[in-house]
């Protein structure tokens, strides 16, 4: 992502936008009950879609979401971005339950557009350090021994714009950079075993057929240890937008590595230095230099409700929700904390808690209208603290634009609206 | 002369011994059954030049440069022609686009400026992005030459070579950019972590002051009623 674009942009944005009304009002209102119930349609009355038929089956040959979820869509912020096909849009964390993505709603990123690929003509040739060059169809892969995992794909821009201060008025906004699905494909250890990796092989070139040829260098290691190409998504085809018919699954890792539209994997004895690794998705320190190669998810959680779309909506019982995850493994617990980090109380946990995967946790507390600072904090199994912004930024300074795993603190107001706050 | 292949080499071998302790790595790279049998008998042989067809990177070295050669003169109007509409005729940017040229100093500073120029460590990558890549919306459509020259332009007026220098196949894995020195490896995560190890439970001494509120700032997006 253009972070440089989109800091410069706000700054001008701020001005132009004046005193309109950001989407945490609206979006607060609309929740708390802007639609009223007719009273016709509750007890003791005969609701309104009781006497009648309703639609018969295929009425949606591929089913949709009732027209009261419409407002559950994937979003963008505009001056983000030059072009729609160089840029991004934010899965709705916040009105999602479970740990798994709808396809519909997974966020996308691209950097050349969504390319069609009719599935009889797509390719993947292998090349390099290997005893054979070989060309797969899709009917190859799918022939190929199956695999089917959970994992998280996190963009590593995601909260990109919050490192020098709360920006964006939205779970969606700041934290909708990652989604959860299942992978169905073929191991590349498999795909190794076909072509002969030659013993000097240390690293991979992954390459897309998208108008980018998005390139990446991984590790033959990593290659080997759990990367896949899939070929279906939560039990279908993956959708175009998410690399159809077949993308690179390199779990745990920054999601600008995960190359769509996959149409060639080279093996060398060098990284490749692509623009994506070098110009983009390396970490500028406060001393002008950058780290390189940081390709690792760190642990971090995010509130997804109560937050600025989802207000609260009356005193008494609540239940927050939240969602955590981790590049290096499995998440150990939750802590979440209603004052500002002060005091903490660990959340519950809703298996199956899988390797580099969404975790959903809950924690139920009683409101009676008081203020609110509400944080997670996410461990995982290695031990791993997700930190503080002050933590980060002392290490990190303010310009690395990438891994920002940060504890995000929602403000609740006295009547139940919530805003994105930086705490200092 | 860059002795790139061991310095990348180091790199790797530190995430392989990281990742799997090495011993996944090394039983699969010198198992002799990997090398010679094909346990699916599954795919086609790639013929030479379905490979070179498709083959478009070039490395950090040089290897993968496509034979051809062009200078920052002749570059300076296939630019203009195809590049400056988006990127500026000296490649400052029209609009939103991306900067391509500028920037030297400021990557320790507040707003920094990162180019081909300021930031880029390798020529190669300039090669191999622009063929792969542009101009946006037409990719793998300029010659091997106009590549040469557009990239032999763009170090120009980053002030890397003269306006006359040959760039080619030959020499680009040669090019010294200014900030090849400005990455660090390996990742030194994790960072950022408590002294103790556990985090603090009760009574945590952090401020609550509330410092910045994204509402203030008013750049979200509006909701559409
Ligand atoms: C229609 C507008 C447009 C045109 C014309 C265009 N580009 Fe680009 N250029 C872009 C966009 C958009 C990106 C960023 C793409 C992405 O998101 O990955 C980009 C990225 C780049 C980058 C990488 C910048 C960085 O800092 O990483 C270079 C180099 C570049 N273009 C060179 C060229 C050259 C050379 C030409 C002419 C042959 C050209 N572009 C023509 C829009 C354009």
């Amino acid at each position: 992502m253009t972070k440089k674009g989109q800091q410069a942009g706000s700054l001008s944005r701020r001005s132009l936008l004046g005193g309109a009304a950001a989407i945490g009002t609206t979006a607060a209102l609309k929740s708390a009950g802007a639609l009223e119930a007719n009273p016709a349609n509750l007890p003791p009355n005969v609701s309104e879609w009781t006497p009648y038929l309703g639609a018969g089956v295929d009425a949606n040959p591929y089913g949709v979401p009732s027209e009261f979820e419409s407002h559950v869509v994937r979003r963008s912020v505009e001056w983000l971005t030059a072009s729609t096909e160089s840029s991004v849009n934010f899965t709705p964390l916040q009105d999602l339950e479970g740990f798994v993505t709808p396809n519909g709603l997974c966020f996308e990123r691209h950097h050349g557009g969504v390319p069609e690929v009719n599935p009889v003509d797509y390719r993947l040739m292998i090349n390099g350090l290997v005893d054979r060059e070989l060309i797969f169809t899709l009917d190859d892969l799918k022939r190929f021994p199956q695999t089917n995992r959970f994992h998280f794909l996190e963009c590593a821009a995601n909260g990109g714009m919050e490192w020098r201060g709360a920006q964006l008025n939205g779970c969606q906004y700041t934290f909708g950079m990652v989604h959860n699905v299942q992978y169905t494909g073929v191991k590349l250890s498999d795909i190794c075993r076909e072509v002969g990796v030659k013993p000097d092989a240390s690293w991979v070139m992954a390459e897309g057929g998208d108008s980018a040829g998005m390139n990446r260098s991984i590790p033959i290691e990593k290659i080997l240890d759990d990367c896949m190409i899939a070929y279906a998504m939560n039990g279908e085809a993956l959708r175009p937008e998410q690399g159809y018919p077949a993308r690179l699954v390199v779990p745990g890792w920054e999601g600008n590595m995960w190359v769509k539209w996959i149409r060639r994997l080279e093996f060398g004895d060098m990284p490749y230095m692509a623009r994506e690794e070098t110009s983009k998705y390396t970490d500028l320190m406060a001393d002008g230099k950058a780290r390189m190669f940081t390709w690792v998810m760190d642990a971090k959680s995010v509130v997804t409700s109560p937050c600025p779309e989802k207000a609260l909506m009356g005193k008494g019982t609540q239940l927050l929700r939240g969602l955590a995850w981790s590049g290096r493994g499995k998440i150990d617990r939750v802590d979440v904390s209603l004052d500002g980090g002060k005091n903490w109380q660990t959340a519950e946990l809703h298996g199956p808690v899988l390797d580099k995967c969404l975790t959903r946790f809950t924690l139920p507390f009683e409101w009676n209208g008081e203020e609110l600072l509400i944080q997670s904090r996410a461990m995982d199994e290695t031990g791993y603290v997700q930190p503080t912004i002050g933590e980060l930024q002392k290490v990190r300074g303010v310009n690395s634009i990438y891994h920002n795993n940060a504890i995000a603190t929602w403000q609740v107001h006295a009547d139940g609206s919530v805003d994105n706050v930086r705490l200092g | 002369m860059l002795d790139l292949g061991n310095m990348m080499m180091k790199p790797a071998l530190s995430t392989a011994k990281a990742i799997m302790g090495g011993s996944l790595l090394a039983l699969v790279l010198t198992s002799p059954t990997l090398a010679s049998d094909r346990p699916f008998n599954l795919g086609k042989i790639a013929t030479a030049e379905e490979v070179a067809g498709w083959d478009i990177d070039v490395r950090p070295d040089g290897k993968g440069a496509p034979v051809g050669a062009g200078n920052a003169i002749d570059g300076e109007e296939v630019y203009v022609e195809l590049c400056a509409g988006c990127h500026g005729d000296f490649g400052e940017a029209v609009d939103n686009w991306p900067v391509l040229v500028g920037g030297a100093d400021t990557l320790d500073s507040h707003d920094p400026v990162k180019t081909t120029g300021s930031y880029w460590p390798y020529a190669s990558t300039m090669y191999d992005y622009i063929y792969r890549a542009m101009p946006f919306g037409e990719a793998q459509s300029l010659s091997y030459d106009e590549t040469y020259q557009i990239v032999a332009f763009l170090l120009y007026m980053n002030d890397i070579i003269e306006d006359d220098f040959e760039l080619s196949n030959e020499n680009i894995g040669l090019i010294e950019m200014p900030n090849r020195d400005g990455f660090m490896l390996p990742d030194p995560r994790p960072d950022a972590q408590p002294v103790s190890g556990e985090p603090c439970m009760t009574n945590c001494a952090v401020s609550t002051t509330i410092i910045g509120r994204a509402r203030d700032i008013d750049v979200t997006p509006e909701e559409e009623s």
